[in-house]
């Protein structure tokens, strides 16, 4: 599958919307999460309190970027690790291929990274003589498939379970057995066990990067990130600087959040803190560690305003969440990050020009920040976004202009009412029997339902009447 | 108007609990849909509020919130309206509007245009702290109960999304309705999810918003209810309009306040002669 474009959206919709299935594949995944989610936050008493505490953690970290870049680089480097620094996804994209080369690595293995997603790390192994093996279960199957993940946390969530059993049988090396999901898990884990362990280069992304210690935090539920990073020679860590915290006491509330948030689980299976090359007497562990830290829009993000965003922990459920996402999918947001908080980043990481029309759609129903659990107001940025394209004249020209004639309108009530008895008079024309099935003008609501057959005036001009009927009785 | 309501004289008892709020004068803002599509929901709103103990106004210069041009992203444009919302209405002790959404728009984003002019966000503030939903200000401000109201039938209840989230109306209209004699109320699966109007949204992007109105009117649908009720009419025409598209005229689709007011079997009334 090809991977969608942002600026394509209205056709990717289009393209969803037609999807049959679509509606029933997103909603198995997501009514599920949904419902544990719900689960999870009842059965913990402290969530706003939790919540309030990382939002503290991380409004604070961001406040103070620099000095904790500065810490997390300065302990990073003491434990010996290798720091390195990018401004873009292009940069990022480049040191990772740089070191595995410099170390002629022929195959690399990765645990799940959205960031990784981000800077292009998978078009640039694919493009290039070293082979890329995807670890995580969901991340193995879309790589088999070709497909550009859908969901940050479910990235083969659109793929069912005959998809997987068609493509293991394709690609897995013994593909003699039932199509029971322990048997498709038992084929993927012998075939990915194989590859762990003949790995040049383990590359992960993070969680948290603690400042106090200079070590990354990996939360994975199939152990994979461990498998990736500890057997091969090397070990790379991709991480956005917006992973930062101050110290493991200030990621614990934030993984408490985390879990719950995204898959309604108190905790993952691991949460592993790791903490530069294998030491003399340590058992195993990479030899060299390098950390590539990416900017790629954060700093113009908080330059420009959109700091909150950069409290985003990558849980997911705000798009599990969202009405719309809930119809399209992910694909069809053409981004990395779908979802409303996609819809949000993208602009950033990409341009507003090309991902503007995400932003527009969003019914504003709030139901993402609700859920949050750091409290982004998600709404309130995609406004200030649709802000941004509406003095950028992004927007089209028939909406500019509807919205400025309607706002011409009602600065001047006189006028508005005026319009407002034409508008009644002209729908009378059109209806019948109490609706209108088709108008001229309002094609974007008749195309799909009726509309209401209006009164026969307006309120006002009702109400005017009845008042001066109530004036001449008093007189009388 | 009527002067004063007849709500005191029926009802001794509330006499006392309403005197504060009869010195109090409202100012009704009708909003737009209220005055083309519905006008029976702004009269419903008058009654409801001359009832509760209100005076009620409706300043004749009135048009929008501004929240077409606000959700677009025309500061400028919702500067303009604004303005004049505020200029019409800031001498009220309280602005009702019988819409959450609307409502939601002067309470929570005028103050954030104004983020350059301090001396209109002071205004915006002072006229948001002010302003009200109908449902939600009948029951915690003017601790109205509904008398003497019959309807036969069973209700279900969509939670317009302004409202429910940003207002925190939710038990209001539910405490209000269950004194309707003869109402019963069935609950709607997903009762909270937005139905997919969500103002310009449903016009531009109107295949997303079918896809999701579908599926508020499947739940509506299956709730198997005589009457849709909400407190928005965006949402509303919106689901209304699904159902009929979709040949369900079992369903009427009514504001709460049309039916607290006692006005719904006349809507109905005139529903079924036309």
């Amino acid at each position: 599958m090809q991977a969608n474009k942002p600026e394509n959206f209205t056709q990717n919709v289009t393209d969803a919307l037609a999807q049959p299935d679509l509606k029933m594949i997103i909603r198995r995944t997501t009514d599920k999460a949904e419902a544990k989610r719900t689960d999870a936050i009842a059965n913990f008493p402290e969530f706003e309190k939790a919540r309030a505490q990382g939002q503290k953690v991380k409004d604070h970290t961001i406040k103070h970027m620099d000095h904790y870049l500065a810490e997390f680089e300065k302990n990073a480097l003491a434990q010996g690790t290798i720091v390195h620094w990018a401004s873009t996804a292009e940069e990022a994209s480049k040191i990772v291929l740089d070191i595995c080369r410099e170390h002629k690595a022929k195959k690399v293995t990765r645990s799940k990274s959205m960031l990784g997603e981000e800077i292009g790390l998978t078009h640039a192994f694919d493009n290039s003589d070293i082979e890329r093996i995807e670890t995580d279960l969901a991340e193995h199957i879309i790589q088999l498939a070709g497909d550009p993940p859908s969901h940050i946390i479910w990235p083969a969530m659109h793929r069912s379970r005959e998809d997987v059993v068609k493509l293991f049988r394709e690609f897995h090396s013994d593909p003699t057995y039932s199509e029971e999901i322990t048997d498709l898990v038992r084929s993927a884990r012998r075939d990915l066990r194989t590859k762990f362990l003949t790995s040049d280069i383990g590359i992960s992304g993070s969680n948290f990067l603690l400042a106090d210690s200079g070590s990354s935090c990996t939360v994975t539920n199939e152990g994979n990130a461990e498998l990736t990073i500890t057997p091969p020679k090397v070990h790379i860590v991709t991480a956005g600087i917006e992973k930062l915290v101050p110290s493991m006491a200030h990621a614990i509330p934030l993984l408490r959040l985390l879990t719950r948030s995204a898959t309604g689980a108190d905790i993952t299976q691991y949460i592993t803190f790791h903490n530069g090359p294998k030491r003399k007497n340590d058992a195993d562990g990479p030899e060299e560690c390098h950390i590539v830290l990416v900017d790629n829009g954060r700093t113009k993000m908080l330059a420009e305003g959109m700091e909150e965003m950069l409290r985003c922990i990558r849980c997911g459920a705000c798009m599990n969440h969202c009405v719309v996402y809930k119809h399209i999918g992910g694909h069809a947001y053409g981004s990395v990050y779908p979802g409303p908080m996609g819809s949000v980043l993208t602009p950033h990481l990409q341009s507003l020009e090309v991902a503007n029309k995400q932003t527009h759609a969003c019914t504003m129903n709030g139901r993402c920040e609700d859920v949050c659990p750091v409290n982004i107001p998600l709404p309130k940025l995609l406004r200030s976004l649709r802000a941004q394209s509406w003095q950028k004249k992004y927007e089209p020209l028939t909406n500019r202009f509807f919205v400025k004639f309607f706002g011409q309108l009602a600065k001047r009530p006189q006028l508005f009412q005026l319009f407002s008895s034409c508008g009644v008079i002209f729908m009378k024309i059109f209806s019948r029997n109490g609706w209108i099935k088709f108008m001229p003008f309002t094609s974007g609501w008749t195309k799909n339902r009726d509309l209401i057959e209006p009164e026969t005036t307006t309120f006002m001009h009702q109400y005017k009447k009845l008042k001066n009927l109530k004036v001449m009785e008093r007189k009388l | 108007m009527s002067e004063k309501n007849n709500y005191t004289d029926a009802n001794q008892s509330n006499t006392i609990e309403c005197l504060n709020i009869s010195e109090k004068r409202v100012g009704l803002f009708v909003t737009c849909l209220v005055n083309t599509m519905r006008p029976s929901v702004g009269f419903a709103s008058i009654t409801l509020l001359e009832q509760a103990g209100c005076t009620v106004e409706v300043p004749a210069a009135q048009s929008c919130c501004g929240q077409p041009a606000f959700n677009s992203g025309d500061d400028e444009g919702t500067r303009q309206i604004a303005y004049q919302v505020i200029e019409q209405f800031e001498e009220f002790d309280y602005v009702v509007l019988p819409s959450g959404s609307c409502a939601s728009m002067i309470k929570k984003n005028f103050i954030e245009v104004f983020k350059e002019q301090p001396s209109w966000q002071a205004r915006a503030q002072h006229l948001a702290d002010r302003t009200h939903e109908l449902l939600s200000f009948l029951v915690d401000v003017c601790n109205f109960k509904p008398n003497g109201v019959e309807l036969d039938g069973t209700f279900t209840y969509h939670d317009s999304c302004s409202g429910y989230r940003s207002l925190n109306v939710y038990e209001q209209p539910r405490e209000m309705l269950s004194t309707v004699k003869g109402l019963e109320h069935k609950p709607l699966n997903g009762h909270s999810e937005c139905c997919g109007f969500g103002g310009t949204f449903c016009v531009k992007y109107s295949d997303i918003s079918n896809a999701i109105v579908s599926e508020k009117v499947e739940n509506v649908v299956a709730a198997d209810a005589d009457y849709l009720l909400g407190g928005d009419m965006g949402c509303l025409m919106n689901i209304a309009g699904k159902l009929n598209r979709e040949g369900n005229q079992k369903i009427t689709a009514l504001h709460t306040a049309e039916v607290l007011a006692g006005l719904a079997p006349k809507i109905i009334g005139a529903n079924d002669a036309s």
